[in-house]
């Protein structure tokens, strides 16, 4: 049976609000993923090491404070410069359209921003984590 | 005439026969059932004199002043802070000039947890969710041109609450303004930070006993700033509902007053500066109702349970936001109608005070034309739709005064459950806000994702959204904070900086009011960081507990 996927949740930065990441992982755990969520306070590197340790297909980062392009290019270079460009990372926020693109060219997934509904994140996982993973044998 | 029951059971019920109800939630947004009627029938229990009595007297459930807005608006306060010092002071300017009559500054995260601008888990952050400040020599910058007698100014500042008042208050002196004529709001409420926004930085019991330092030197030494600022802000938007959002926030205010007693402090000294801070979210009639019962709830046990002699410990005084949670990333233009609906609902509950958001929040920090349009909203409702004309004018709406009635039932039955675990630190180590607000949260996102609960552009009428202009974060903040914090650790007095972190050290070892301490360290242009990590020393820091 294929395992079920993996995801961390993780809230990068001195930021504390943190309702937008428990209302994701719940939803992602209510619809049968594994979701490991990293509390409050993740520095990049740390984030890099828990979805290493963890083994997960997908990382999502939760910023709403503004510095999303620092963190969520911490991340995606971190996994990178340890091999695991295969890792999924996507997001939520407060993130303006004119900073998508550039998150887009980062390889950064999807941004799931106010008034999205947990069902298209959800979707949006199951679709994209087989296709990765198909991607890599 | 025919009983509520009645009608209900038999015209009511016969006209659904012929012309079905719609397939909606008919209950409020906190989930509590609303009725097709509401009559004299659902009020048997109130009584008009001591329950709702006139504004400006006991139990001021119409309003703390006699004349609420014919004798003065509610001050329109709004929150502002992005980047350097010198950016947001401008914008402070602007904002007085468009006719804002009291400031309010909101400070970049590396400052709300106590961090220098230079300091490693400050980059990427600096400037970019408020302006940062590391050290009068900031204050400085950011006040400059602004008579602190004249105007008012709020900070929202919690864990280096009395670091950054020092600040100001420094900042005060040495343009030679007398503290005695200096008012503001320093916001100072570390329990709703433990149960909601999360930005603390030493455990709950030194944190609150910072909180008390305030209560105790601050009647004697600024009389017209209000040390605290309680809030239910922050709860409601981590997910709780109105009547969580109004109990929390009443148990926390208990809780300073509990711990100011325990100090020996005479309750008529302080609590006439205690002041609150409400969510004013989209469920008109809800949130109009807890603004209300806060007044009630409060005068009742100031009163009743503390035995406060004066009035004016009695009156909870309050400060209003609309709920940026509310606003949506779609259609962001639709945003302005919540936010004036909101608004409309925090005069109508008479809060003294209030701040609108800005349509484009849910994408980034607002533009000025977004602020000005906010801030033109209220004016708006102050000046062109006759609703401050009177006070209270719901009062006795049946309707109003029913929920008002069921808020405050609700918030003393949550008043219970905190109470037998043992009181506010106790049920935040239980986990019984987060465990509480999350379900509350989880709840309300079930609603609209499962399309049961409407909101306007996002499960429903959706279309392209337009592209709207975004505010852009100066990218030289950092450089411009590194090298103002470079100049003040080179040319500020190193012994005198020196011998004032030592002072702060010994006030929080033994138990001392740190007040003092932290205005010598303002004075002596210490750094932010480097008076929270003499506090870290002392007292630890707090790691929650990771609750999904």
């Amino acid at each position: 049976m294929e395992r079920p996927i993996r995801v961390l949740i993780a809230k990068p930065g001195l930021d504390g609000h943190d309702r937008g990441a428990k209302v994701i992982a719940r939803a992602l755990r209510d619809a049968g993923m594994e979701v490991i969520y990293t509390g409050l306070r993740q520095t990049g590197p740390m984030i890099v090491n828990a979805a290493i340790q963890e083994d997960v297909d997908a990382v999502g980062l939760s910023v709403l404070s503004g510095a999303h392009m620092h963190y969520f290019r911490e991340v995606v270079e971190g996994l990178a410069a340890r091999g695991a460009e295969d890792v999924l990372v996507f997001g939520g926020g407060i993130v303006p359209d004119q900073d998508l693109a550039a998150l887009k060219e980062l390889g950064v997934g999807a941004i799931f921003t106010p008034g999205a509904n947990t069902h298209d994140v959800v979707e949006y996982l199951r679709t994209e984590v087989p296709q990765r993973r198909q991607a890599e044998v | 005439m025919k009983d509520k029951q009645r009608w209900l059971r038999e015209d009511y019920a016969e006209a659904k026969e012929r012309f079905a109800e719609r397939d909606a939630l008919f209950e409020t947004l906190s989930g509590i059932p609303v009725d097709p009627i509401y009559t004299a029938d659902d009020l048997t229990s109130l009584d008009e004199a001591t329950d709702l009595g006139y504004p400006g007297a006991y139990p001021y459930t119409r309003g703390v002043q006699p004349s609420m807005y014919r004798g003065k608006l509610w001050t329109m306060r709004m929150f502002a802070g992005f980047g350097t010092a010198e950016q947001t002071n401008e914008r402070f300017h602007r904002l007085l000039e468009a006719g804002q009559t009291g400031l309010s500054t909101a400070f970049d995260l590396p400052t709300l947890m106590g961090y220098d601008s230079d300091h490693a888990f400050a980059r990427g952050e600096v400037g970019k969710c408020g302006v940062a400040v590391s050290s009068l020599a900031d204050m400085e910058v950011l006040f400059d041109g602004i008579d602190p007698e004249a105007i008012t100014t709020s900070m929202t500042i919690n864990s280096p609450a009395n670091a950054i008042w020092a600040m100001y208050l420094a900042m005060a002196k040495k343009k030679g303004a007398d503290l005695g004529k200096v008012g503001g709001t320093i916001q100072n409420d570390i329990l709703k930070e433990f149960i909601a926004q999360k930005e603390f930085i030493f455990p709950p019991e030194p944190s609150v006993k910072l909180v008390v330092d305030t209560f105790e030197w601050g009647p004697a030494n600024v009389p017209r700033w209000n040390f605290i600022s309680v809030s239910g802000y922050h709860i409601r938007e981590a997910g709780s509902t109105a009547a969580q959002e109004l109990a929390f926030t009443l148990a926390d205010g208990i809780h300073y007053v509990r711990k100011a007693l325990e100090r020996g402090l005479d309750i008529d000294e302080f609590a006439p500066r205690i002041s609150f801070f409400f969510n004013v979210h989209n469920d008109f009639f809800e949130e109009i109702a807890k603004f209300r019962a806060a007044r009630r709830i409060w005068a009742r046990q100031m009163r009743e349970e503390f035995g406060a002699q004066q009035p004016r410990s009695w009156m909870l005084r309050t400060h209003a936001q609309t709920a940026g949670v509310s606003l949506t990333a779609q259609q962001p233009l639709v945003n302005v109608a919540r936010v004036a609906i909101q608004a409309l609902a925090g005069v109508l509950g008479g809060t003294n005070s209030l701040h609108t958001d800005a349509y484009d929040e849910a994408l980034a920090l607002p533009t000025e034309d977004a602020a000005t349009l906010a801030l033109r909203t209220q004016q708006v409702i102050a000046y062109e739709t006759g609703v401050a004309n009177t006070s209270d004018p719901l009062a006795g709406s049946y309707y109003l005064e029913s929920l008002t009635n069921e808020m405050e039932r609700q918030a003393l039955a949550y008043f219970e459950q905190i109470d037998a675990l043992g009181g506010v630190e106790k049920a935040i180590d239980a986990g019984f806000f987060a465990r509480e607000i999350g379900d509350a949260s989880w709840r309300q996102q079930r609603e609209i994702d499962e399309g049961r609960r409407w909101v306007v552009g996002v499960n429903a009428f959706q279309q392209e959204n337009p592209e709207v202009p975004i505010q852009l974060v100066d990218p030289e903040v950092s450089r411009v904070q590194e090298e103002r914090l470079q100049r003040v650790r080179r040319e500020r007095d190193p012994e005198r900086a020196e011998a004032a972190l030592e002072g702060l050290r010994r006030a929080a070892k033994e138990g001392a009011n740190t007040m003092p301490a932290f205005l010598e360290c303002a004075l002596a242009y210490c750094t932010l960081g480097e008076q929270m990590d003499v506090l870290r020393e002392v007292y630890g820091v707090y790691q929650e507990p990771v609750l999904i």
